[in-house]
């Protein structure tokens, strides 16, 4: 009997999906990936949702919205093993660089008084569909258990790849060649 | 610019040029020269910075960097009158907590405030060195101990009506406290008198007895002895004084290290108080003995009172022939000058010091080079802890043998401790190394001891089974602070008092130790208010192994050891406290997270995702 494939979902929180484009830097690995695993909930594939258990958990990106903290909450139900990918879910990143600045002060600056608001009647926006903005930028781990974790602004292809294959044999990521996380 | 403020500016220069040569404009002199300015201006403003910066023909970047770099240093006003509180565990376990109550009750401000009339300024610091006599506060470099609510009254009022601070003082303390140079309300307590520094010494007698041995004899007379640093560190200072005799240069220095800032120790302050003769006896005998002209004591900020008395002995000193030119009629000459610090526990890493010393902000040096070929102003420097020149001096004047005897074979010789904490008599204690925990605390009238640190924070705590375990190098090693916790004590917020020491006293230069002490306050943070897990402990446990092998000085390599410690001798409490039903429990609070956005927005938070999740551990 064929093996029964694992599933993989992935998704961008507070990041700029470079993560994911890195993962598309597979090339014509993306084939062969494509044989090991299905994809559940992703941007790769376009499932908004769902739709059943799965076994891998990429995320991209830290928390910096209330709707970061539901899709994250989210993965942590349905996925078996989450790994943060790259270094806004790792640490929160590049955005965190907002993190120490009150929120108050923030929505002024962007949507008040900053250079590039020209509108007289400006306003901070306050529908109640819009995710409510943190208090600062939150790392993943600090908000769901995290299983393991793969740096890099992005992680390189080669990585993701290779991080992806231990994961899909059953090993730990503790066993990546460390020349893949290696940064100078 | 009107007329008025030109004005002003010209006087402020004048001052500052007055400032500027009573240190004959020697730039090793910036912190006396800040340290002077904000005493008299009770902040450093940046027109104060520019102008130092301009008459000392410094770059303006250097004087900021070193004005903001001590405790003492501020550029906002801390009033005419700077209360400092000490934050110390000692200090909190004497009831510091409500000190600063009763201060902001009658002041009428909150702590790290300053009233608008700017007189009062309300401020915490690190260990006075007074832990034998909590709560204690410092005003004005005065210090004030045993502090009660009445005090407090009183003393505010005595604030309020612009006294001098001085005549603030009630009670004064033993020995040497009471003279009008010191006029403090410390005390001595010294409990134990032993064979090496609480008896009698005349003056000259150790110097003598260098000169009839010779340079060379007098350096393996104290590698004979086996005397170690008794900072803490514990290195050979027998081999230290050859290392830097026989590294090449004109110029040798001579480093007294009084800047005994771990918490718990305050017994550089009485070796300093009662036998300063010796202290600075010994270091007249290194400078013999490794052909040095010049010797620095450096003195902590927190001891600035004792500054005017030090300076008399010296000049006594210098009259009877003992410092200066010509000692006692031969060709050796050699002086002490006496550096003041301003508040930063990393100036007592040696290192820190000598940058400290040279007028820059107290930031370790990468080693090689060490001091001893490469120190104060990149000439050879030893620098030796209070006690060990102490010690020294009476090798050189009873021999090596006589000095051998005492303590163990690897520990030879005698320690000042200074107990402290849940003890009937706190204070200093002259004992032979190699005596029991258990000795010393029936000595000192300790009963039901839950823990006893040793050697300070960046030491051990050890629990009743360890007792037995003796005070020597190789054994329990101390810098001489021994605190001891009763069982009724909250072992766990005396660690965090202990981190969050280390965290205000990183002095932020290197990650491990900026970051990772932050870090780890907020993991036991964690675990104190039951969000806990075990993988909570073992992540303290990791990034303390990590911390204490990157970081680049002693201060960061011994800041996890108040977690790891106790981790280690005291699971019980930790497991105690953590929750063994999850594996991970998150301490987000998305409404604590969202509200000030929606506050911002004037919207109503929407907490719906809150109600489906409990906690963020795994699916099973």
């Amino acid at each position: 009997m064929k093996k029964k494939k694992l599933v993989l979902a992935t998704t961008s929180l507070a990041g700029c999906f470079g993560c994911h484009m890195s993962l598309l830097d597979i090339d014509e690995r993306i084939l062969d990936l494509v044989e090991l695993v299905t994809f559940d909930k992703s941007p790769i594939d376009d499932i908004k949702e769902f739709t059943q258990m799965c076994d891998i958990g990429l995320i991209e990106g830290g928390c910096c919205n209330s709707e970061n903290v539901r899709v994250l909450r989210d993965f942590r139900k349905h996925c078996k093993i989450l790994v943060s990918v790259g270094q806004c879910a790792i640490t929160g990143g590049l955005p965190a660089l907002r993190n120490g600045i009150p929120v108050a002060e923030l929505f002024k600056e962007a949507f008040l008084t900053g250079p590039t608001v020209d509108s007289k009647s400006s306003q901070i926006p306050n529908d109640e569909e819009i995710p409510m903005l943190l208090d600062r930028v939150y790392p993943c781990h600090e908000i769901v258990k995290i299983d393991g974790y793969l740096p890099g602004c992005p992680p390189r292809a080669d990585l993701l790849w290779e991080a992806l294959n231990l994961l899909i044999a059953g090993k730990s990521l503790d066993e990546l060649n460390f020349d893949l996380v290696r940064y100078d | 610019m009107n007329e008025r403020t030109i004005l002003d500016l010209n006087e402020t220069r004048n001052v500052i040029i007055e400032i500027i040569d009573q240190v004959r404009g020697d730039r090793t002199q910036l912190l006396a020269v800040l340290r002077e300015c904000q005493s008299r201006w009770r902040h450093l403003s940046p027109q104060v910075i520019t102008l130092i910066a301009e008459e000392m023909d410094l770059s303006r970047v250097h004087v900021e960097g070193v004005a903001t770099f001590y405790h003492f240093l501020s550029r906002t006003h801390r009033g005419n009158y700077t209360v400092y509180v000490n934050t110390s565990a000692t200090a909190e376990m004497a009831g510091s907590h409500a000190i600063v109550k009763a201060f902001e009750r009658e002041v009428g401000i909150s702590f790290g405030e300053t009233t608008s009339d700017r007189q009062i300024g309300l401020r915490t610091t690190s260990c006075i060195g007074m832990c034998d006599q909590e709560p204690a506060i410092l005003i004005n470099d005065v210090v004030f101990t045993r502090m009660t609510d009445a005090k407090v009254t009183k003393i505010v009022a005595g604030m309020k009506a612009n006294r001098p601070v001085r005549d603030l003082v009630e009670s004064l303390g033993d020995g040497k406290n009471a003279l009008e140079e010191i006029h403090a309300e410390v005390s001595n307590h010294i409990r134990v008198r032993g064979p090496v520094f609480f008896t009698d010494f005349e003056p000259g007698t150790a110097l003598k007895a260098a000169m009839n041995h010779g340079a060379l004899e007098v350096i393996d007379e104290v590698k004979q002895s086996g005397l170690r640093g008794r900072g803490g560190a514990g290195f050979d200072t027998g081999q230290k004084w050859g290392f830097c005799r026989a590294a090449e240069s004109e110029t040798r220095y001579v480093m007294c290290n009084a800047d005994e800032g771990e918490p718990g120790t305050f017994k550089d302050r009485v070796l300093l108080t009662e036998m300063p003769e010796l202290i600075f006896e010994g270091m007249a005998v290194a400078g013999y003995a490794i052909e040095a002209k010049h010797g620095i004591l450096y003195l902590r900020g927190e001891y600035a009172y004792l500054k005017d008395y030090l300076e008399n002995v010296l000049t006594k000193m210098r009259q009877e022939h003992l410092l200066g030119r010509r000692i006692l009629g031969t060709r050796f000459s050699f002086d002490i000058q006496i550096k003041v610090g301003a508040g930063a526990y990393i100036c007592g890493e040696e290192s820190a010091l000598i940058e400290s010393a040279e007028g820059k902000r107290g930031q370790p040096r990468n080693r090689p080079p060490y001091p001893v070929t490469s120190g104060y102003l990149r000439r050879p420097t030893i620098v030796n802890n209070v006690e060990t020149f102490g010690a020294a001096a009476k090798i050189i004047l009873n021999g090596a043998a006589w000095f051998r005897k005492m303590g163990t074979p690897a520990s030879s010789g005698v320690k000042v401790l200074s107990v402290a904490g849940d003890c009937e008599r706190p204070g200093i204690y002259e004992v032979e190394w190699g005596m029991s925990i258990r000795e010393l605390l029936a000595i000192c009238g300790a009963k039901d001891v839950l823990a006893v640190q040793v050697g300070g924070p960046s030491g051990q705590c050890i629990s009743q089974n360890e007792f037995d375990r003796k005070l020597c190098f190789s054994d329990l090693s101390t810098g001489g602070a021994v605190t001891i916790f009763g069982q009724k004590r909250d072992l766990l917020s005396i660690v965090h008092n202990y981190m969050e020491f280390f965290e205000d006293e990183s002095c932020g230069f290197c990650v491990p130790c900026r970051t990772g002490n932050t870090l780890l306050i907020k993991a036991l943070e964690k675990i104190m208010v039951g969000n806990g897990t075990a993988a909570d402990i073992e992540n303290i446990k990791q990034l303390g192994k990590t911390i204490k092998a990157t970081s680049r000085c002693g201060l960061g390599q011994s800041s996890p050891h108040p977690l790891l410690s106790t981790i280690r001798n005291f699971t019980e409490i930790y497991q105690k406290k953590v929750r063994a039903d999850v594996d991970f429990l998150s301490q987000f609070d998305l409404k604590f997270a969202v509200i000030d956005s929606c506050v911002a927005a004037n919207r109503k938070p929407n907490l719906e995702i809150d109600s489906e999740v409990v906690d963020g551990t795994r699916p099973n």
